[in-house]
This record gives C-alpha cells, sequence and structure tokens, in this order.
C-alpha cells in the first residue's frame, strides 16, 4: 500500500455533500467517486476521455472524471448522476429519458444526463444541431441516439 | 394505456406503449453494474499481455511482481495449464487437437494474449505489479490473413497440424446445369467482410471467489450466456457444474461480445484459490477489450459465379468462403454454419454451391457478434444481388422485386431446409421507398449528376433469425451433444400473493423485465406494475437450462414462451385452487382486479378470494387442503422446448432457426468530392419482426442497431498491420459512432406474425446488419459509372478515395458474360 505521506488531503463537495479524504496523488476524479464515496451512477467506458460515461460536473463545468485527477479537484464542487434527483423525485431531464425510451442498457446515460444538465443550463433552446454537438463526447452504443435526441428536445421543452 | 379486448372486456398490454420496469434504477445511477459490487478482502487483477501477435513465451519471471508491498499473487499461463484441462472445442478432428487456454503457456497467438496475471490489494497496485513481470519472448512469423494463414506456411497450434479449423461444402439443387441455362453470369473475384466489434460500452468485469468454506466458486459477472459459460468451465477447472454459481445483474451492452469472457472468468478463478479463496475482481480496460475480448467474424468470398435468366432472376450461386475467426475457435467453428440460417437471403434461387473454410490467424479470437455470421452472408448476398443489377442494367428496386421470396410462398422452406414463418419483402420495400421519398430521390440524384455530385441510393433486405436450432453444431460436428434450444422460467404467487416472474435470461438494455411482465398481465388478468420479474442469470434461481442467455434473437419466441407457459400453469392451479375455497366450478372463475386488489372471483357474484388468499392457503395455511389438491404449489416452473428436430448431417439440410424477422433499409448517401468522405443524406429502416410486443423497445433496438451497422460500415473496423500489431486499440482509433455521425433514421414497420410463435412475435435485436449491406449498395450506385465495383464491407474516406484512384487501371473486379442461349 503506498505510504501514509504519499497521500494528499483534499476536500470537495458532492452533490451538496462535504468530504475530506486523503487519496493517492494519481487517483481519478472517477475512482475517488465511485471507490471513495461508493458513487457508482458514474460509470468507466473507455479510459481516454472518449465514450464521457463518466461525464460529471466539476464546478458547473462537464468534465471526463476518467481524465481528471482528484487532486484536482481539491476545494471544488461535483454533481454526478445521483444529484440529480430532489427528495426523491426524478430530474425533469431523468423523466425526459425514461418517457422517450432515451437509454436501454443504461450504462452511458449518467454521463448524457449531466451532458443534458450542462447543455439545458446553457441553452434553454437547443437546436437539434446543438443537442448533436453538446453530447457528441457520450457515446452511447444502444439506442442509435434517436430516442436520446428525442428525450433531450422534450427536456428542453419542459424546462 | 391498455387495449379494450373486445372478445371478453379484459385489458391487453402486449403491444401496448408500456414504460420501461428497468428505468428506474438505470436513470438514478442505481443500475446494479458488476464494477459497483465490493466484497470483503476483495483483490483485483491484472492482466500481463503480449505485445506479439505469435511468439514463443521463453520466460517468465514474476518475482519482481511478487516482492511489491501489496500483490497477493502471480498466476502465469504454464500454471494455468497445470491446473486446467483444456477449454472443450466444438469442432472436430483437427479441432479437437487445439489445445485452449485462458492464457498463454509457451506460446502466444495475438497481440493482448494473456501471458500472466498480477493479484494485488488495489487495481492500481496490480497494475503497477504487472507491469514488474518479465516476459522473454521469441518472436515468430504472425499471419494476419487468411488466405495467407490457409496456405499453412506459419501454424499457431501445431497439434493440429493446419491454420484450418473446418472446412465443408453446402450445395443444393443442379449448380451445373443453372449455369449452362443461365442468359448470363456474372464473375466476381473477391468480396471481404472486415472485422469490428459492437463494442459494448461497459467492458468485461468479473468477480470470481473460489470459497474455501464451503468449496464452492462463485461469480458475479456480466457474461451474456452464462449456461454456455458454466458449460466451458466446470470441465476446465475439473470440477462439478453444480459447484458454480453465476449471478449477473444489469448488463452494459453485450452484442454476443461478452458470450466469451469465461476465459477470464477461469483466471479470476484460479487466482482466487491460489488468495485463499479471497475474492477477485478484474475489470476490462478499453485497450484490453479492443485487442483480446472478442471481434465479429471477417470473411473473404472468393471466385463467386451468379447464373441469372433473361430476366435478371438469379439462378444459382457458386462461391468459395473463407472466414477468419482469429487464434482460437472458441464458440467456433458454429460460424461456419450459422450463416446457413439464411442460405438464400430473402432470394428465391434454389442452386448454389459454397464451399466453406474457417482458418486461424494470429488476430484476436472472434465471437458471436451482433448479426454473428449470417450478416457476412447477407451482405455477400446483397453485394451479389446489387452488382448483378448494375451490371445487367436492371434498377436495384426492380432487381430485389424479381428476385425476392413472395409473401404468398410462406412458410418457405430454402434449399437447406430452413422454413422462413413469414415475411413480405415487397411491402417493406413499398413502405421504404414511401418513407424515402423514391422517386424525388431519384429525381434529384439525377440533376446531381449532372453537376458531377456522387449521390447514391442503395437498398438492403436482411433477415434476423432467431430461436437456433443447436442441431446445425451436429452439421460441422456429428459428435457434438447439442440440438433443439430450451428455456425455463418461474411464475408463483408468493406468500404474499405477490405475483413474481423469474427468467433465465440476461437482459442488456433490451426490456425483458417489461414485456415478460406484459404476457403475464394479459393472462393473469392485472396491471404489468404489480408483477415483479427477475431477471438477470442466477444457477440458483433454477430456471435455467443449458441455452439459457441472452444472445441470437431469441427472447420474444423462447423467453417468452418459456414466461408465458409458466404464467398459464400458475393460473390452471389458481383456478383449481378458487374452485376449491370459493366451491364453484372452475368455469364459472374470472380473473381481475377487485376491491382488495388482484382477485380470483365467480363470475357476475360478490364471492371472489384475493390472490393473497390462494397464497396462503398454498405456503402456510396448508392443512385447510384436501389431499387430492397437495399438487398445487402456486409455484410453477415451466421449460419451453422449439420444435426442432436433428438436421440431416450428410445433407446439411434440415429447420436451423425457428423465425425470420426481416428489415429493410433505404439509404441515400453522397460522397464528398474534396475529402470522399461518404455522408448520409437520408435513411430510412423497415422493420418486420411479426407481433409486436412494446413498439417503442422495439423501434429503439432497431435504431441501435442501425447504428452499429452505420458504424461498421463508415467507421468502425479492427485493423492489423502486416505483423499483427493492433492499429484499433483505443475508442480514439476504433472511433465508435458518435451522435454527430448518427443521422436521423425514419422508422417504418410492418407486421407479419410469425406461426412458429405462441403470439406471433418474431426475435428481433440482432437487425441483420441491414445498414453494411444498404451503404454498400448506395456507395455503389454512387460510384458504378466510375467503374469502381464495392467489394469491401467497409467504406470509409480514406478506402473511397483508394477505389477512385485505382478506378479503371487493371482488372475489373467483376465481369457479365452474356450466354447465348436461346430466349
Amino acid at each position: 500500500m503506498p505510504e501514509q505521506e504519499q497521500m494528499v488531503a483534499i476536500r470537495v463537495k458532492v452533490n451538496g455533500k462535504e468530504h475530506k479524504l486523503q487519496v493517492e496523488p494519481r487517483l481519478l476524479l472517477v475512482e475517488l467517486l465511485r471507490e471513495n464515496l461508493d458513487l457508482t451512477g458514474t460509470h468507466i467506458g473507455c479510459d481516454t476521455s472518449y465514450c464521457g460515461a463518466c461525464t460529471v460536473l466539476l464546478n458547473g463545468k462537464a468534465v471526463k472524471s476518467c481524465t481528471v485527477l482528484a487532486v484536482h479537484a481539491d476545494g471544488g464542487e461535483v454533481l454526478t448522476v445521483e444529484g440529480l434527483a430532489k427528495n426523491g423525485e426524478l430530474h425533469p431531464i431523468q423523466k425526459a429519458f425514461g418517457d422517450a425510451y432515451g437509454l436501454q442498457c443504461g450504462y452511458c446515460t449518467p454521463g448524457l444526463l449531466i451532458s443534458t444538465y450542462q447543455l439545458l443550463q446553457r441553452n434553454a433552446n437547443p437546436s437539434e444541431k446543438d443537442i448533436r454537438k453538446a453530447i457528441a463526447g457520450n457515446t452511447c452504443r444502444c439506442t442509435g441516439y434517436q430516442n436520446v435526441f428525442k428525450a433531450i428536445k422534450a427536456a428542453a421543452k419542459g424546462a | 394505456m391498455a387495449d379494450q379486448d373486445k372478445s371478453n372486456g379484459q385489458k391487453r398490454w402486449v403491444g401496448q406503449r408500456v414504460p420501461r420496469k428497468e428505468e428506474g434504477r438505470l436513470l438514478r445511477g442505481q443500475g446494479k453494474f458488476i464494477d459497483d459490487i465490493k466484497l470483503r478482502e476483495m483483490l483485483y487483477l491484472a492482466f500481463v499481455r503480449s505485445p506479439y501477435a505469435h511468439a514463443r513465451v521463453v520466460n517468465v519471471n514474476t518475482s519482481a511482481a511478487e516482492a511489491l508491498p501489496g500483490v497477493a499473487a502471480v498466476l502465469t499461463g504454464r500454471e494455468v495449464e497445470s491446473l486446467t484441462s483444456p477449454f472443450i472445442e466444438i469442432g472436430p478432428d483437427q479441432c479437437q487437437k487445439i489445445a485452449d487456454y485462458p492464457m498463454a503457456g509457451s506460446k502466444a497467438r495475438f497481440q493482448g494474449e494473456p501471458v500472466a496475471a498480477v493479484v494485488a490489494e488495489s487495481p492500481r497496485l496490480a497494475e503497477d505489479a504487472a507491469e514488474l513481470v518479465q516476459v522473454d519472448y521469441d518472436p515468430l512469423p504472425a499471419v494476419t490473413d487468411a488466405e495467407q494463414a490457409e496456405k499453412n506456411e506459419s501454424i499457431l497450434h501445431e497439434n493440429a497440424g493446419t491454420n484450418v479449423v473446418w472446412r465443408g461444402v453446402f450445395e443444393y439443387g443442379d449448380v451445373e446445369k443453372a449455369f449452362r441455362e443461365a442468359a448470363s453470369v456474372v464473375e466476381i473475384d473477391r468480396l471481404h467482410f472486415h472485422r469490428f466489434s459492437s463494442t459494448p460500452l461497459e467492458p468485461n468485469v468479473i468477480i470470481a471467489q473460489w470459497d474455501n468454506k464451503d468449496g464452492r466458486l462463485y461469480y458475479w459477472c456480466n457474461n451474456s450466456f452464462p449456461s454456455f459459460a458454466i458449460q466451458f468451465l466446470a470441465p476446465h477447472l475439473r470440477i462439478h457444474i453444480d459447484q458454480i454459481r453465476v449471478q449477473t445483474f444489469d448488463i452494459g451492452g453485450s452484442f454476443g461480445i461478452k458470450i466469451t469472457n469465461y476465459t477470464q472468468m477461469a483466471v479470476c478463478a484460479l487466482a482466487s484459490r491460489k488468495c485463499g479463496g479471497r475474492p477477485v475482481k478484474w475489470v476490462e480496460t478499453r485497450t484490453e477489450h479492443m485487442l483480446s475480448s472478442a471481434h465479429g467474424n471477417e470473411r473473404t468470398f472468393l471466385n463467386t459465379r451468379v447464373a441469372l435468366d433473361k430476366n435478371g432472376v438469379i439462378t444459382a450461386i457458386d462461391s468459395r468462403h473463407i472466414d477468419d475467426c482469429g487464434a482460437y475457435p472458441r464458440y467456433e467453428p458454429l460460424g461456419c454454419v450459422i450463416w446457413s440460417q439464411v442460405f438464400p437471403g430473402v432470394y428465391r434461387f434454389r442452386n448454389a454451391k459454397i464451399d466453406f473454410t474457417q482458418v486461424v490467424t494470429n488476430k484476436c479470437p472472434v465471437g458471436p457478434n451482433r448479426g454473428y455470421s449470417r450478416m457476412q452472408h447477407l451482405w455477400f448476398l446483397e453485394r451479389i444481388c446489387d452488382i448483378c443489377a448494375h451490371e445487367l442494367k436492371i434498377p436495384a428496386d426492380e432487381m430485389r422485386l424479381r428476385n425476392y421470396i413472395r409473401p404468398e410462398e410462406m412458410p418457405y422452406t430454402t434449399p437447406n431446409g430452413c422454413v422462413y414463418d413469414s415475411g413480405n419483402y415487397p411491402k417493406m420495400l413499398e413502405v421504404g421507398k414511401k418513407l424515402i421519398g423514391w422517386d424525388e430521390w431519384k429525381r434529384k440524384q439525377a440533376e446531381a449528376r449532372k453537376d458531377g455530385r456522387l449521390i447514391g441510393i442503395g437498398i438492403g433486405t436482411t433477415l434476423d433469425s432467431g430461436t437456433n436450432n443447436f442441431g446445425q453444431s451436429q452439421i460441422i460436428n456429428p459428435y457434438a451433444p447439442f440440438s433443439g434450444n430450451s428455456q425455463g422460467a418461474n411464475v408463483k404467487l408468493d406468500i404474499y400473493g405477490e405475483i413474481v416472474v423469474a427468467v433465465g435470461s440476461c437482459p442488456q438494455g433490451q426490456g425483458h423485465e417489461t414485456t415478460a411482465a406484459q404476457i403475464v398481465a394479459d393472462l393473469l388478468n392485472v396491471t404489468p406494475d404489480l408483477i415483479t420479474v427477475r431477471t438477470g442469470f442466477d444457477t440458483e434461481r433454477n430456471v435455467h437450462t443449458g441455452f439459457s442467455g441472452t444472445y441470437a434473437s431469441q427472447f420474444a419466441v423462447s423467453g417468452l414462451s418459456a414466461v408465458h407457459g409458466a404464467a398459464q400453469k400458475l393460473k390452471k392451479e389458481m383456478l383449481r385452487l378458487a374452485a376449491f375455497t370459493l366451491n364453484a366450478k372452475e368455469d364459472e372463475l374470472e380473473l381481475g382486479i377487485g376491491a382488495q386488489g388482484p382477485e380470483v372471483r365467480v363470475r357476475g357474484t360478490e364471492r371472489s378470494i384475493p390472490y393473497g388468499g390462494l397464497a396462503n392457503i398454498v405456503n402456510v395455511n396448508s392443512a385447510v387442503m384436501p389431499e387430492e389438491l397437495h399438487e398445487i404449489t402456486l409455484n410453477c416452473r415451466y421449460i419451453w422446448r422449439a420444435p426442432f428436430k436433428v438436421p440431416d448431417k450428410a445433407k446439411k439440410y434440415g429447420n436451423l432457426t425457428l423465425t425470420y424477422a426481416s428489415q429493410l433499409h433505404i439509404a441515400v448517401l453522397e460522397v464528398d468530392r474534396d475529402t470522399y468522405v461518404p455522408r448520409i443524406l437520408d435513411y430510412v429502416a423497415v422493420d418486420d419482426c411479426g407481433t409486436v410486443i412494446n413498439p417503442p423497445i422495439v423501434e429503439g433496438q432497431v435504431y441501435g442497431a442501425t447504428a452499429h451497422g452505420i458504424g461498421a460500415a463508415l467507421m468502425e473496423g479492427c485493423f492489423y498491420d502486416e505483423v499483427g500489431n493492433m492499429l484499433t486499440s483505443t475508442f480514439s482509433d476504433y472511433t465508435p459512432i458518435t451522435s454527430v455521425n448518427m443521422p436521423n433514421v425514419k422508422f417504418g414497420d410492418i407486421q407479419t406474425p410469425s406461426p412458429h410463435s405462441f403470439n406471433g412475435a418474431k426475435g428481433m435485436g440482432e437487425g441483420g446488419a441491414a445498414p453494411i449491406h444498404t451503404l454498400s449498395a448506395a456507395l455503389q450506385d454512387a460510384l458504378f459509372d466510375k467503374g469502381i465495383i464495392i467489394d469491401d464491407s467497409f467504406n470509409n474516406g480514406d478506402r473511397v478515395y483508394h477505389l477512385m484512384q485505382q478506378a479503371g487501371k487493371g482488372k475489373k473486379p467483376a465481369r457479365v458474360k452474356p450466354r447465348a442461349v436461346p430466349a
């Protein structure tokens, strides 16, 4: 196991909750979320920031957490898929994905939801081109994206 | 939400847009994928892999790795060989001489093959330690081309003495007579279907625990055909099959690729045993997945001759096919017969001779990738149809209408004895042409051609054969112990009357929880939300047969037939018990939802008993039951068996699949004159999978299969250099299709109910790789005038550029030879 002196102390707020942790400098943000905090909704698909299954918001910006070190999140704020629903109620984006059959195996879905969240924060009325661009970094192998496009359009209308 | 059934006023859920029961947990990030599971004392495994495609493993030095603090064990290929028996080989003769182990012992046969495995306290430590394992290799000549492999100049498996895994001739009708009488013959020198993978987003993940407390081997894994995996694992690990418990939960896609992760399941088990029974987790990286999980079959079609009559109707095909299965056969050589489920595709020709060979090469072993083995053949047939149409100057749509099997011929027996249950290909073409605006596009195309623009319109008609007759394995190996097909299910009223369905499938997004609930809701006259469906494989549920899993487009037929059978059995028992308790005749009873919830009541009276009341009697109040009702359990297991016979092995004749869903796609594309990149301008997908159980679930899978096909046709390929280095081992190189490459798909459907399934449904999901055929055809249409024959299934900008550069130089790859035959 790594020596204690190799560990770095970090503070990070995830889905509104403060955490103080000792981490290896090489620990990835996605590993911190999944292994240290048991927030397993954020997934790893490609390890090289192509697929976006690991997308989370870090300080309000969508990042691919498989390519961000946990220490980079020190002092920061993270939103993951687990933080979208409020008081057990699905976020309108989640609801729209469900209504439009915008997911099948569900492995890419957490990343897609976060990318959509970011898109709609920045652009309440996205065109189809905006939508395609916003999720270009989120690979889905099941849906062929058709119902994802419908879900995002519906979420934008409802927002 | 539900329709009223006019006959009895009952609501019907089959055919409705029922929301998916799976959605809640997946949308909240609460899905249960294997990498989400943490077990006490868990260790992590990392593989050391061969950088060479073909090399002797001279020495493996593990001492530095073992000395690293936190490393629990290192396992080498040679050690694995000493502890296990080689995996079962399905093929005959030379295949039986291949010794397939999950790690390379004395020789590595593809780049990325594991040679050692390191187990450590954290995944990162395991990776560190894997880098400390020193392996000395002696490189050997690599064979990466199937035709080269066939020459046996460098042999992968010395014991077998040849790289040829299987060879057989499939011949039906009178081929030579048809060629003698042909009005014209078209010859095509070489066609090639490329290697790709539908590569699921979740990689292979396995947790194994060889528990020394009870001597059992526990798996939590994402294998997508676990009953097949345990049949391979038990003899390999030299244990009783009942010692193994396999559980799967949510699976992040498989598309067949996860069927062959039993090899890594074996290594994880041995590692756990070596570490005193601590659980061992292995999470595959994407690069490992691309290098060494499984790819789709690559196939070359040589010396093809096509006989046609004066109307352009194909009368015979003669061709030689070489399939490349990579370094080890594993699920192969089943692919050497599975293509023949769709022997004539959608076409009427009765005479054909296909000389089929499969070889090993120094590349990643193949596995049953979405559209498995049939898509290669269907692409070949569609290329033939399309090339002949162009050579004979017959419009593509007209060519197909002349050659399609006609709806009035259904059920249609193919030359090799398969029975196409139903279908209406001309109708699908009509629907497709209407959706795309065929005439308008033809007009636009003619205008654009005047400006030199390269626009093509292509049709692909294809089949998705579902519910295999495993007896086809005996066409490959007469001694293979498999035939037929079966699936199991259990439906019960639990102690408080809850309806619980268990099936032996392990869905990866296909919505089995939802469709199974729809079937049971209709039978028991309740709403689907009152039904709990336990999917995900678990040997301990005792609902699996040797065929259970999720593969080969079959759940709607095999899985749901089992669910339906079990629910019928339960309903019968409920009526019998209720007749006793209500002192009524069974035919006076009806099922429905009363004030207190689901109940059985005497029609037109207030007399009723809730489902919970029936469950109470059977489970905890049995003294009130008279002895003649003791056989009632309200816990009903049913095994559905497909009505198959063992095929005629010598003639290679018999029904190989139960249902034939069909797809017709039309694409309009334009080749960019500066970049040569083919761009899709319009796209239609028409689907027929018989009776549809849940329309948006079917539509969603059609879109998914369409994306895989478009990706494979234009972007995705598993490519190697000549010494066997894989060139596409990351997503940045492999470039899976994204939202910006995917066109809008216009969806259409027709429903020709299957006479072979209880509710008219056909298995679907694989989709026959229709876009690959369709886009090849569209490109052909765009480039035929340039003297180009589309002879490969992969056509990105680079490849189209080379085709256009080579056009007109050298021999034309396809030729038409008119014959002087009296009309």
